[in-house]
This record gives structure tokens, sequence and C-alpha cells, in this order.
């Protein structure tokens, strides 16, 4: 049968199961606005900026795991969605982003709201495409899906001109693709499944280092067992969070410039670091000349050139992590072999000192609301069950510090990009997808005043998030930074002039607290829970000088932390 | 280290701003490059001249294996290689310098392709030093203008790049 280019569109997004699309309409997408109109198979949310749009997509991808899926339309459209598109790059979220284009026969003669999408997005995709003709339209958003959702995924822009929307072809959706050029490695070398284990199983001081790939790659459970069976202490990094339970005793929590002592300290006496789905980010390492110094390296990620782009690996294993490690517990097992224990014994010892300097103690006699106060009690208050999403600074490192989390796919941030303005537009296609869950968007009231508008939004679909404002007046990671190292000369880090946060929560039809002490934290996140229709926005007034500890200063080595 | 990656990629709008892209991108140098199409019309061919230590070469192996249009590629250094690049270069040759400038297209095996009274155009084709060792010859002096097309590159005997 002959379909319009908007319809084979609509089609493939029913093929590939994508039931939310998140988008904003204009000119060059009208056609496939008209064809979202005629059906019920797809619902469309309306965001109020494109940015949001694509940010909402990855809330919804990295809560589910599926691919998100956005559409915006040309000029405008397109360059509002980059920095969406950018910071799903960095943190390889499985995303297709749809750009409306111009008609193909006006594509160069910078025709009104027109962009070169394809070539302004070329350096922050894992591939993307203009459709030029109607006959390879389906062809392509399924090797779109393929490849945002394989290997290490990350996101793909589909650029659609306005005239292949409206011409027709016979829609027939390929069952499966082949790319010559693309075929992601899925298990591990056997070979060096077993070099690995043979140096895992020698370690002294062993360390298991897992990253957000754990989580992409839903190892979760491979990575327990795996941690579990050798007895070796794990820290994940702050993508990594909830790919092990943060509650159980062999968790050291998150390592890296604001990461605990005893998990710092852990990695630069390591005799072998294990490192999982995790990329060695400058954040985690530190100075890279001061790291692990006696350290050899085993390293499993899904994508070839995160192994030893910063730091020399003794034993890469390209693979799925999952099935990488589902072949080494196997291994293991059949090995009957053990760790060594004594020498395991005495590191537990010597991880327990460091463990005892309790890093992330803070005052909590204080008559000012301490941020991470707020966050130890938003834990228990949704007994670490909630999904959380933060926006980027102090406020991002206390989430990832004080709410330990226990399940993958919990702890949705921006990591690579650090985006300032992704926690609530994150926190509306988290709740999209997951309409009965707890949803609590942890913000500073810099950051939210980036996608403020989503407000609307949140209203519009009745999207009950919970919004958490540690409110310090200053761009607090900023401060912190010119207080440690501009002799607090504090340039433009005030943030004069608020809003009243109330007032501009109830303007959007919410639910607006403030809350200015202590005592009344715990009561108003009680009654802002029990409101499970109502998008409730509290604004704690928390104390200004509060830093994040501990710290690795830019520059320092993991041992040179910064205490409270 | 002077390296050249010879890369198969789809012959598609846009494949060669991936490559040249990912390099400034990634702040890695470019020598030369040089792209066609092969006698395989869905295929281009690229040779790539680059500089790096050992590291940056393997990131760069490794990046471009990860751009989806590239296809499959040889670092042509790793094996015995024949390396050519052309150039067309046009030299005053006037009065009494005008035999001594064929003697010299002669002695580089050069060929005069193209003649006025005082200018000969000559095509030249060699390793880099050696279309080097000819400017060198003739004297920047006499040079009116130089076209080179980059190295290209092909492994020696058996070993073959291709889908």
């Amino acid at each position: 049968m002959e379909l319009t280019g908007a319809e084979i569109f609509v089609r493939c997004l029913k093929e590939e199961g994508v039931d939310i699309l998140f988008g904003y309409p204009g000119g060059a997408v009208l056609h496939i606005y008209d064809a979202l109109y005629r059906q019920e198979d797809v619902s469309h949310v309306l965001v109020r900026h494109e940015q949001a749009a694509v940010h909402a997509a990855e809330g919804l991808a990295k809560s589910t795991g599926r691919v998100g899926a956005a559409l915006v339309t040309s000029g405008p459209g397109a360059t509002n969605a980059i920095t969406g598109i950018a910071d799903a790059y960095m943190d390889s979220v499985p995303l297709v982003v749809f750009t409306g284009q111009v008609h193909t026969n006006l594509i160069g003669n910078d025709a009104f709201q027109e962009t070169d999408s394809v070539g302004i997005t070329r350096p922050i995709v894992k591939h993307n495409f203009l459709v030029k003709d109607v006959a390879d339209l389906a062809e392509t958003i399924k090797k779109a899906f393929y490849i945002a959702s394989s290997g290490r995924p990350g996101p793909v822009v589909v650029d659609l001109p306005k005239d292949v929307t409206a011409a027709k072809a016979n829609f027939k959706y390929p069952k499966s693709i082949r790319l010559r050029s693309y075929k992601p490695t899925i298990k591990g070398h056997p070979g060096q499944v077993k070099r690995a284990l043979e140096m895992i199983l020698k370690a002294e001081k062993p360390i298991i280092y897992a990253g957000g790939g754990v989580v992409l790659g839903g190892a979760a459970e491979e990575l327990t067992t795996f941690a579990r069976e050798l007895g070796y202490p794990i820290t994940n990094t702050l993508m990594g969070l909830g790919g092990y339970p943060a509650s159980d005793s062999q968790s050291l929590g998150m390592l890296g410039m604001h990461g605990t002592y005893e998990a710092n300290m852990a990695m630069h006496h390591a005799d072998v670091v294990i490192a999982i789905g995790a990329r060695f980010d400058d954040r985690v390492t530190g100075n890279v000349e001061k790291f692990c110094p006696n350290a050899k390296i085993v390293h499993m990620d899904v994508d070839p050139a995160s192994i030893s782009k910063t730091v020399k690996v003794d034993v890469p294993i390209v693979g799925q992590v999952k099935e990488i490690l589902a072949d080494l517990i196997a291994a293991l097992r059949d090995s009957g072999k053990q760790p060594k224990e004594a020498a395991l014994k005495s590191w537990w010892k010597q991880i327990e000192e460091w463990r005892s300097m309790d890093c992330l103690k803070y005052d909590r006699d204080s008559e000012l609301i301490k941020p991470q106060y707020v966050i130890e009690r938003l834990h228990a208050l949704t007994k670490g069950d909630a999904y959380v999403t933060s926006d980027v600074g102090q406020h991002q490192m206390w989430a990832a510090q004080y709410y330990k989390f226990d399940k993958p796919n919990r702890w949705i941030n921006s990591g690579g990009l650090g985006t300032m303005g992704v926690g609530l537009p994150f926190a509306m296609g988290v709740q999209m997808a997951h309409p009965e869950a707890t949803v609590a968007c942890v913000t500073g009231e810099g950051s939210i005043q980036m996608c403020i508008q989503e407000l609307a939004t949140c209203l519009q679909y009745g999207l009950p998030l919970k919004i958490v404002l540690l409110n310090n007046r200053y761009l607090g990671m900023v401060r912190q930074w010119q207080e440690f190292f501009y002799q607090g000369r504090y340039a433009m880090s005030y943030m004069d002039a608020l809003p009243d946060f109330v007032k501009l929560a109830e303007a959007y039809g919410h639910v607006g607290m403030r809350i200015e002490r202590p005592q009344d934290v715990d009561g108003a996140l009680k009654e802002a829970l029990a409101m499970n229709d109502r998008l409730v926005f509290m604004d704690f007034i928390t104390d200004d000088t509060e830093n994040v500890y501990p710290m690795i200063p830019a520059g320092a080595g993991q041992n040179e932390m910064i205490l409270v | 280290m002077r390296h050249i990656i010879s890369i198969l990629m789809e012959n598609e709008a846009g494949a060669l701003s991936r490559v040249s892209g990912l390099f400034s991108a990634r702040g890695y140098n470019i020598e030369s490059l040089t792209v066609a199409p092969t006698n395989d019309p869905t295929l281009s061919r690229m040779t790539l001249v680059t500089r790096g230590n050992e590291a940056i070469i393997e990131q760069i192996v490794k990046q471009l294996n990860k751009l989806i249009d590239v296809v499959k590629l040889m670092e042509l250094v790793e094996y015995p290689y024949i390396e050519r690049e052309m150039m067309l270069i046009k030299l005053r040759a006037d009065g009494e310098v005008r035999e001594e400038v064929k003697r010299l297209s002669d002695i580089f095996r050069g060929r005069i392709i193209d003649v006025t009274s005082e200018i000969y155009t000559i095509e030249l084709t060699g390793t880099g030093e050696k279309l080097d060792a000819f400017m060198d010859a003739v004297g920047e002096g006499r040079i009116l203008e130089v076209v080179r097309s980059g190295a290209m590159g092909i492994a020696r005997g058996e070993r073959v790049l291709k889908v």
C-alpha cells in the first residue's frame, strides 16, 4: 500500500515500539504532525522548548533502556535540540532525533528556517542521515534505531525534508538490517577473558570500578553476582550509580572528584583495577600521571576506542559487559579457584580504616537546612526507590553521594556534558515512562531556570513530579571553586533577583512550598510525596556556605583529597 | 612518526566530512588526504597521511573505525607498501635554461604536458621526497605554480584492502 512519508514515519515508530514521542511542531514537519493527529499508536508530548524534547526522550531512554525519540522542526527547531543531542552523545544515550528540513529543492538556498542539520550535528551524533527519497525512509529509520541502540549506544539524527514527508511510497518495514561497515562486538574474546580472570584472581588489593556501561548494558545483575562471588570492593562512577547496590557493604560509593575517601584511596592503592563499562573520564582519574600508580588494569568495554584512550590498559576485553561478565562468572566457577583470602582480608581491613573517616559527615546540628540532609531524608522517605533526576552542580553531587541507589536506571543525570537544565525535562521523560513511580528532580535555583518553561508541559500531561530545589542563592559549584581557587572572589556566581518559586509554581498550576527550617524538611517531603496527582515544587532554602566534600582539586591525584 | 592509513568508506555524501571533522574535533593532524571512488562505485578509497605517537595513532584508527561510514581500514606502514604522489608543476623555462629544465624533468622521469615559448608544465609522479627533490633542483625562482595530489598508497604483494 502506498503511504506518504509522514505516514511511513508514524508506522516506523510503531514498529520500533515508540509509544511516546517528544516534540514541537513547525513548518517543515507539518505533514508529520498531521499524520500524528490521525492515529493513536504514538502519543505526542508537546514540550515548550525543543531542548526539553530531547532531554525528555533521554530521560525515558535512561530510565527504561529503550530508544528515546524526539521530533523537531527545521532551522531553530534543530539548533535548539543541539544541547540535548550533545548531552546524549556524551552519556551514550540511545536516541533518535528527527529534524524537519526544507524542501529538497530548496536545500542550500538559505531558505526560511533552513539549517544544515546533518552538518551541524555531525560531531555530536553516533551517526546521522538526510533522507532525500521517500523510498529510502523506512530503511533509514530502521538503521537509525539499530545504530542508536546497538554497540555503544548514542544519538542518531534523521533529517526529513518536507517534500519527502509528502511524497508517497510503498511501505514495507525491514525485519532486520545489516550494515557492512558496522558490526559491534558482542562476546568478549575467550583468550582475553581467561587472561583477565588470571589477573583478577592474582590480585591482593583489587577494586572493581564500574561505570555507566553497566547500567546502559543492563548488566547490573551480572555485576552484582561477579562482585559478590569475588568479595572484592566495588566503586561506581557517577553514571554507574545503581549498577551495584549502594547499601551493600562491598560498595565504597562513588569515586572521582567528589567520590568517597575510601573509593579514591582504594583506587590509588589497588594492585588490580577491574574497569567495567567505564571510560576513565578526567573527573574520575584526576591527574592521569598519578592515577592508580601500582595497578594492573583490566578493562571491559563495548567501545574499543574507550580502551587505552587516557590510561594504558593491561588486559582489554571488547564486548558487551553483560556477556563478558557472564563469561567471567562461568570461567570463575569452572576454575574452582578462589581469590587470595588472607590478602583480601587485610585489604578490607585497610579499606574499613579509610571508611571510618566518614568522609560524608556534615553538621547535623545546623540551624540552617543542610542540602545533604534534604537528600538523606528524600532517600529515607522514598525508601530509596524513587527515580531521581538532577541538574548539574553541587546539588547533583549531593544527590549522587547521599541518595544510595540500589537499582540501576534510577539515577538520571548529565555526566559527560554536564548540562544545566536537564533535570526537569529528564524527569518528564521518566514519569511518562513510569506513570506510577515517584520521580524526584533534585535541582538548584540556577539550573531549574534553564528549562523552567517545562512546568507548563508537566501541567498539560499531569505529571506529578516532586521538584526538590536546593536553593542556596548561588551557582554553588562555581562559588565553591571561587572560594577554593580564586581567593573568594565570587564573580557573577550570586543569583540576585530570584523569582518567588512558590508563586511561580502556582502560576504554572502546581503546588509550591518554601521550607526554611531543618525541622520542617520531613513534613514538607511527606506532604509532597503524598500528593501523587500534583506536581509539587519544594523550595528548600539551604545553607549558602555549604561545599561538596570530599574534593580532588583539578590536577591532583586520587589520594590528594580535600576533606571537610 | 609518519603514518599512512588507507580507508575504504561508503561512497556517500558527507562521508569525507565525517573523517575530516573527526580529525579537527579531536585535534589530530592531517598531512594529506586523497579520496576517490573505487572500482566498486559504492566505495571510496581514502589515503590519509598523519603524524603522531603510537597511542595517538591507535586512537585515530579506533575512532576512524567507529565512524559508521568507514568499512575497513589498513595502516600501510605495518606492511611493505608503495607510496605515490602526483605533481603538476608549471615552470618558467625560457632562454638558456629551457634545455636544462627539460633535462631535469627527464632525470626525474617527468613528462612535459604543456608547452609555451616560455613555460613548461610538467607531470611528475613519485614519493613526496622525490617531488620535493625536483622542486629543489629547479629552484624556487622558476616555479610558477604547484599542484600536488597528496600521497596514495597500496600494500605490496598479495595483501589487499577490500570488502
